[in-house]
């Protein structure tokens, strides 16, 4: 048997012993896994789908010597339809998972502290308030903000596969699945504007995200990054809230 | 007015047209409409032995390209052939009667063949100011629209106009012109859209509709699929080039010299049903595309409000100013992206003139 159990705290070689300070299991590992796929597959997305939209400029020499367009589209297509299974295996995880695998799904709307939480938390981020409170899941400013890109992210699957059908023809499953699109957008053109526009929409989602990961991280009272790597979120003080 | 029994063989054999001519255009017709190798017999037969159906042909707020199309119909006998089973009945731009006259036969045709008749409307009526923009007749179109369409069996709503509202309905549009399923609710309606359509589509759903006695399947807009279920893109022999990444970057550079893809000009064949890249135009002579251009997307819902003809994309007027969903994306994500910029180099500052005293 070690010793490691009789030992109180730990010491390192200056004799100085670590602070125990509180951790709680936030996000499972389907949870993270599914984090890290989908930051990967939007990114595809985005890199692929702008060259879609705005293709490199023209190879020289003979049709048959190249596929450019054909590679870019495929991987946009693989992407996108990773993306679509990844996000239903997540979605499977939010009825079997642990409470804070069900925060993207829905808004708390009838909870008075939540919803003052929203405004808290925008004060803070207007350096209106010292200290931001404490979360075991996401705050409710990125509640709303992860709620509302869930949205975002819904229609980019569904016009993407419509226009994917599109490709496929109009007698594929695919067609039959997501031509209701077509119904809300009679004119293709449209539906490629607006999931164009989408794209950009995405884009300032990571840019906010990503920054306030990385603030978050720094500045607040608990972890947040290594939480999305490890699944732990720790708290940094003791301090009641 | 011909007899309610004569079948539409006896008007063209009338007509001095031969039975060899007569087979070879069931053939042709059955091939072009996608059926099988039985169907040209079978059309043959209905021809034979089932009374023509009468089609009435009228014109609303049109500029009739659908009827110059029409006419030009690329095989002289399936025009021919076609016309004999319309210009008889009413066609007020190129039937030989006129005024009470030609009034007298729409009328005629609405009590004798109630129910059986078909009824293809070239154009649409505009509904402001009780529809006095278009006056037909003496009175409103949308009215002499109403009647006719009430006992007819099936309503063909030809071209752009008539589909989805063409330059007419363009914004603001004035005088309120609106597509013919907007005003017709209690009938079959077959979309055939296109400014024109091409010819040889517009005689196959007539002849369709007419020898079968029922409409083809229509797709989820209401078009033939037969004829729109596949965009220009799709079959384009362009479409190599594409895939290859090979673009026409500027209207006289090498790639449009050599027949590159036009995708980078604003075509709009990805976006487009119809079958100009299959059927071609005026017998399969070119198409827009062959031509060097791009395709404007002319069988599209709303196509005059979509912004450029040489834009890929529909066009987002931003505070009166013309940009594009680049443009609108990029420029918000840039202001978002300075926003943080200012937000990280506030909390920096603030970070650096006050340490807060409860961070471990
Ligand atoms: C395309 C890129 C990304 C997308 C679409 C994205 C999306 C998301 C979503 C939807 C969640 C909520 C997860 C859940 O509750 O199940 C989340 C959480 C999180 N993400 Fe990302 N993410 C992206 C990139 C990143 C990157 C690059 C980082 C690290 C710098 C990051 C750090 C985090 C963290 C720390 C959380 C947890 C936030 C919290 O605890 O409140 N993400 N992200
Ligand atoms: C974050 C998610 C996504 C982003 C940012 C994105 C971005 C884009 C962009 C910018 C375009 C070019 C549109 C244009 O200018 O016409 C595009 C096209 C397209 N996307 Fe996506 N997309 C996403 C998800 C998807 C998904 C899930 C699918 C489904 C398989 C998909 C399928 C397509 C298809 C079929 C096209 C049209 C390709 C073509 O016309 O050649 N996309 N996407
Ligand atoms: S020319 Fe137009 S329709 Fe033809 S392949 Fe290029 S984009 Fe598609």
């Amino acid at each position: 048997m070690t010793q490691i159990a009789q030992v109180q705290g730990v010491l390192d070689a200056s004799g100085e012993r670590a602070r125990s300070l509180q951790t709680i299991y936030v996000y499972e590992a389907p949870v993270r896994l599914w984090h890290w796929v989908n930051a990967l597959a939007i990114t595809a997305l985005c890199v692929t789908g702008y060259f879609i939209g705005s293709p490199l400029p023209s190879l020289p020499g003979e049709a048959s010597q190249h596929f450019l367009m054909g590679y870019i589209r495929f991987t946009h297509f693989a992407a996108g339809q990773t993306l679509i299974v990844f996000f239903l295996l997540r979605l499977y995880w939010a009825f079997v998972g642990n409470k804070f695998s069900r925060q993207l799904s829905y808004l708390p709307v009838w909870n008075k502290t939540w919803l003052w939480g929203i405004f808290y938390e925008f004060k803070w981020y207007m350096f209106l308030v010292k200290d931001p409170k404490k979360y075991i899941g996401h705050n409710p400013l990125a509640h709303v903000a992860m709620f509302s890109f869930m949205l975002f992210l819904l229609f980019m699957m569904a016009s993407g596969m419509a226009l994917y059908s599109e490709g496929l023809g109009i007698d594929s499953w695919q067609h039959r699945l997501f031509g209701f699109m077509f119904t809300l957008f009679p004119n293709s053109q449209d539906l490629h504007t607006w999931h164009h526009l989408g794209m950009w929409a995405i884009v300032v989602f990571v840019i906010v995200h990503v920054y306030a990961a990385v603030r978050e991280d720094i500045l607040s009272r608990q972890s947040m990054i290594s939480s999305m790597v490890s699944g732990e979120r720790l708290f940094r003080d003791d301090l009641p809230d | 007015m011909s007899a309610d029994l004569e079948t539409f063989y006896e008007v063209i054999r009338r007509q001095g047209i031969t039975r060899r001519s007569f087979t070879k255009f069931c053939s042709l017709t059955a091939a072009s409409l996608g059926l099988g190798a039985g169907a040209a017999t079978e059309m043959a037969q209905a021809l034979e032995t089932k009374p023509r159906v009468p089609v009435i042909w009228m014109h609303g707020l049109e500029c009739t390209c659908c009827s110059e199309s029409f006419i030009r119909s690329a095989h002289p006998l399936v025009k021919d052939v076609i016309l004999s089973m319309i210009s008889l009945d009413y066609d007020d731009t190129i039937m030989a009667a006129a005024g009470h006259q030609a009034e007298a036969i729409l009328q005629e045709t609405r009590e004798k063949y109630k129910g059986k008749y078909i009824l293809a409307v070239e154009g649409n009526p505009p509904l402001n100011e009780g529809g006095m923009f278009c006056i037909d007749g003496g009175r409103p179109f949308v009215e002499k629209l109403k009647e006719m369409a009430e006992d007819a069996f099936a309503v063909i709503a030809w071209g752009a106009c008539a589909s989805w509202g063409c330059v007419q309905a363009a914004k603001p549009n004035p005088t309120q012109a609106t597509p013919i399923d907007k005003v017709i609710k209690n009938k079959p309606i077959i979309k055939v859209p296109g400014c024109p359509p091409i010819a040889e589509v517009m005689t196959g759903v007539v002849t369709y509709v007419t020898t079968f006695g029922k409409l083809p399947e229509l797709d989820r807009q209401g078009r033939p699929k037969m004829f729109y279920s596949q965009r220009i893109h799709d079959k384009c022999y362009r479409r190599p080039h594409f895939d290859a990444g090979q673009f026409v970057e500027e209207w006289d550079d090498e790639g449009a010299k050599k027949g590159h893809c036009l995708y980078k000009m604003g075509c709009k064949g990805p976006t487009t049903y119809n079958a100009c890249s299959t059927v071609r135009w005026n017998g399969g002579v070119s198409f827009p595309i062959q031509s060097g251009h791009g395709c404007i997307g002319c069988s599209e819902e709303g196509f005059w409000d979509k912004g450029s003809f040489y834009d890929r994309l529909t066009g987002i007027n931003v505070f009166g100013i013309e940009a594009n969903a680049d443009k609108v994306g990029a420029t918000v994500a840039g202001v978002v992206a300075a926003g943080v910029a200012a937000h990280a180099a506030v909390t920096a500052v603030k970070r650096i003139v006050k340490k807060p005293e409860n961070v471990g």
